[in-house]
C-alpha cells in the first residue's frame, strides 16, 4: 500500500465512523462533535481527489459556517446534556423509497464519473478560475437556482423569528 | 526527495520557533507600550530593560494549578484552547515570508506550505478559530463564560464576512489565489516610481480589512468577549494555568499572523522598495527581503498595540452595526468599484 491509499483509507475511515456517530449516537453533543469530523474527513477526501478549492470551500462553509449555528442551537438548548435522544424507526417505507433512490443515484455518479486520482496526476493544476467560469457560463442556471433557494430561506426564517407587532 | 524533506524540517521548526518567541516579545512590547501611553514604566525588573519578564511569566502559567470546575463539561473543557492555539498557529504557514532561496543547491521558496488556494485556506482556517472561544465559553458551565463565548462567536462570524469581501477587490487585482503571486504582483511600479502595493490600489480594502482584523483578533476596540467590567472574564474566566497560557498565547499569535496577513496582501510582503536596483548577491537580496517583511510585521503589530490603549471599546449594538451596516456595504461597494474601474481600464 502507498501513502496515497493509505491517506484515502484514513480520511474514509474518518468520514464514516464519525457519520455513523452522528446518526447512532444518543447525546446530541456527541453527534454535533462527531459531525465535525465527518466534515473534516470529506474535505480530506476532496484534496485526494486533486479538488483543492472544493476542500477549502468545504472547510469554510460547513465546518466554519454551517456546523457553528448547529453547536449555537445545541449549545443554548437548556437541559441537553443528559436528555437521551429518540434514535428509534419510524416510516420504515418512505425512507426506504428515499435512500434507495438517494443511494442509486449515488451509485451512478460514482460509476459514470472520470476520477482523477493523484497517482495518474501529479501536480495540482489550478481549479479555481476553471469553476469559476464554468459557475458563470454552462452551470448559471444551477448557480442562480442555487443562490434563490438560499435567500428564500433566509426569508422564511426572518418570518418565523420576527413576528409582526399587531397593530394597537 | 531527503533533502525536500530536510528543508520541510528546517522551515517548519525555524516557524514554531520563530512565532513562539515573537508572540512572547509582543507580550512584553504590550506590556511596555501600555506602560510609556500611560506614563508608568512598565515590566523594568527582570533582565536588562525587563526583557525576561515575558519568560517568567510563561514559567509562571506553567506551575500554576490546572483547575476544573466541577460542573464543566470535561473533555470540552480540555479541548478548547487546544483548538484554539492549533487554528492560530496553523494560518501562518502560507504566509511568504521572502521570496527564494538557495539552500543546499536548491531554490528554497519562504514559506511553509505553497497551496494553489493560499488565501482560502487562510480564510477556512481562520473561521475554525470560533470553535475554541464558543465551545471554552460553553463548557465552563457557567454565565460569565457562556455569554462571553457567544458575544465572541457573534463577532467573529460578523466580521469574518467584511473581511473576506475585503480581501476580493485584491483578488481581483491581483488575478490570483496564491500569496506568493500577490506578492509578486506588488513588486511592479506604478508610474515607474510609486511601489504597485495593494494600500495604494485597495485602499478602502486595506482600511476594511485592518478593522476586521482587529475584530478578528479580540482586540481593543473591539474586544467585547472578555470586557472585564461586565463579563468577568469572558470565554476564559474558568482556565487557570497552562490552558489560560495556550488562549493567551492563542491571542497574541493571532495578532501575530493578523499583522502578516496584513503586510503579505496590502504592504507588499517582502518587497523592498528599489531593492533590485542596489545589485546585491541573490542571497544578501533574499536576506534583506526576510528582513523588510520583519520590519513591516513589527510596525503594524505596533500599531494594533497603540491603537489598543488609546481608543476605547465599543458598545455591542454598536460593533453589531458597523460590522453589518457600515463595514459590509462598504465591501460590496469596493468590489464594485474595482470591478468597474478595471473594466474601463481593459
Amino acid at each position: 500500500m502507498d501513502l496515497y491509499t493509505i491517506a484515502f483509507y484514513l480520511f474514509a475511515v474518518i468520514t464514516l465512523v464519525s457519520a455513523s456517530i452522528v446518526v447512532f449516537s444518543k447525546n446530541i453533543i456527541y453527534s454535533a462533535f462527531a459531525l465535525l469530523f465527518a466534515f473534516f474527513g470529506v474535505a480530506g477526501l476532496y484534496v485526494l481527489l486533486m479538488a483543492d478549492f472544493i476542500a477549502v470551500t468545504q472547510l469554510m462553509i460547513y465546518v466554519g459556517g454551517i456546523l457553528v449555528l448547529v453547536l449555537f442551537g445545541v449549545m443554548l438548548t437548556t437541559r441537553v446534556i443528559n436528555v437521551d435522544m429518540r434514535t428509534g424507526t419510524i416510516q420504515t417505507l418512505p425512507a426506504v423509497l428515499i435512500v434507495a433512490a438517494l443511494a442509486g443515484t449515488l451509485v451512478g455518479v460514482f460509476w459514470t464519473t472520470d476520477w482523477r486520482i493523484m497517482p495518474a496526476f501529479p501536480g495540482f493544476e489550478k481549479t479555481a478560475p476553471r469553476i469559476g467560469e464554468l459557475l458563470l457560463t454552462s452551470y448559471l442556471l444551477p448557480f442562480e437556482i442555487a443562490s434563490v433557494v438560499l435567500l428564500v430561506a433566509l426569508v422564511g426564517a426572518a418570518m418565523i423569528a420576527r413576528r409582526e407587532k399587531k397593530a394597537s | 526527495m531527503g533533502s525536500l524533506l530536510l528543508i520541510s524540517v528546517i522551515k517548519f521548526v525555524a516557524y514554531v520557533s520563530i512565532v513562539l518567541v515573537t508572540v512572547i516579545m509582543l507580550v512584553y512590547a504590550e506590556r511596555r507600550v501600555s506602560a510609556f501611553i500611560q506614563n508608568r514604566l512598565g515590566p523594568n525588573r527582570v533582565g536588562p530593560w525587563g526583557l525576561f519578564q515575558a519568560l517568567v511569566d510563561v514559567v509562571k502559567l506553567l506551575l500554576k494549578e490546572d483547575i476544573v470546575p466541577k460542573n464543566a463539561y470535561k473533555p470540552v473543557h480540555d479541548l478548547a484552547p487546544i483548538i484554539s492555539i492549533a487554528v492560530a498557529l496553523s494560518t501562518f504557514a502560507v504566509i511568504p515570508f521572502g521570496n527564494t532561496i538557495e539552500l543546499f543547491g536548491t531554490q528554497v521558496k519562504l514559506m511553509i506550505a505553497d497551496v494553489n488556494v493560499g488565501i482560502l485556506y487562510l480564510l477556512s482556517i481562520t473561521s475554525l478559530g470560533v470553535y475554541g472561544v464558543t465551545l471554552a465559553g460553553w463548557s465552563s458551565n457557567n454565565k460569565y463564560s457562556l455569554l462571553g463565548g457567544l458575544r465572541s462567536s457573534a463577532q467573529l462570524i460578523s466580521y469574518e464576512l467584511s473581511m473576506g469581501l475585503s480581501i476580493i477587490g485584491v483578488l481581483m487585482v491581483c488575478g490570483t489565489l496564491r500569496l506568493d503571486q500577490i506578492v509578486l504582483h506588488q513588486t511592479t511600479y506604478l508610474w515607474g516610481w510609486l511601489p504597485a502595493w495593494n494600500i495604494f490600489l485597495q485602499p478602502v480594502a486595506f482600511f476594511t480589512f485592518f478593522i476586521a482584523a482587529f475584530a478578528e483578533t479580540n482586540r481593543l476596540p473591539f474586544d467585547l468577549p472578555e470586557a472585564e467590567p461586565e463579563l468577568v472574564g469572558g470565554y476564559h474566566t474558568e482556565y487557570t494555568g497552562l490552558k489560560f497560557g495556550l488562549f493567551f498565547l492563542a491571542e497574541y499569535a493571532n495578532m501575530f499572523t493578523a499583522g502578516a496577513v496584513i503586510t503579505t496582501l496590502f504592504l507588499g510582503g517582502w518587497h523592498l522598495p528599489y531593492a533590485e536596483y542596489l545589485g546585491l548577491s541573490p542571497t544578501m537580496l533574499s536576506i534583506l527581503q526576510v528582513l523588510t517583511f520583519c520590519v513591516k510585521l513589527v510596525l503594524v503589530e505596533l500599531f494594533f498595540i497603540v491603537v489598543r490603549w488609546t481608543i476605547p471599546r465599543f458598545r455591542y449594538d454598536q460593533l453589531m452595526n458597523i460590522g453589518w451596516k457600515v463595514m459590509l456595504p462598504l465591501t460590496l461597494a469596493n468590489v464594485l468599484v474595482t470591478g468597474a474601474v478595471m473594466l474601463l481600464i481593459q
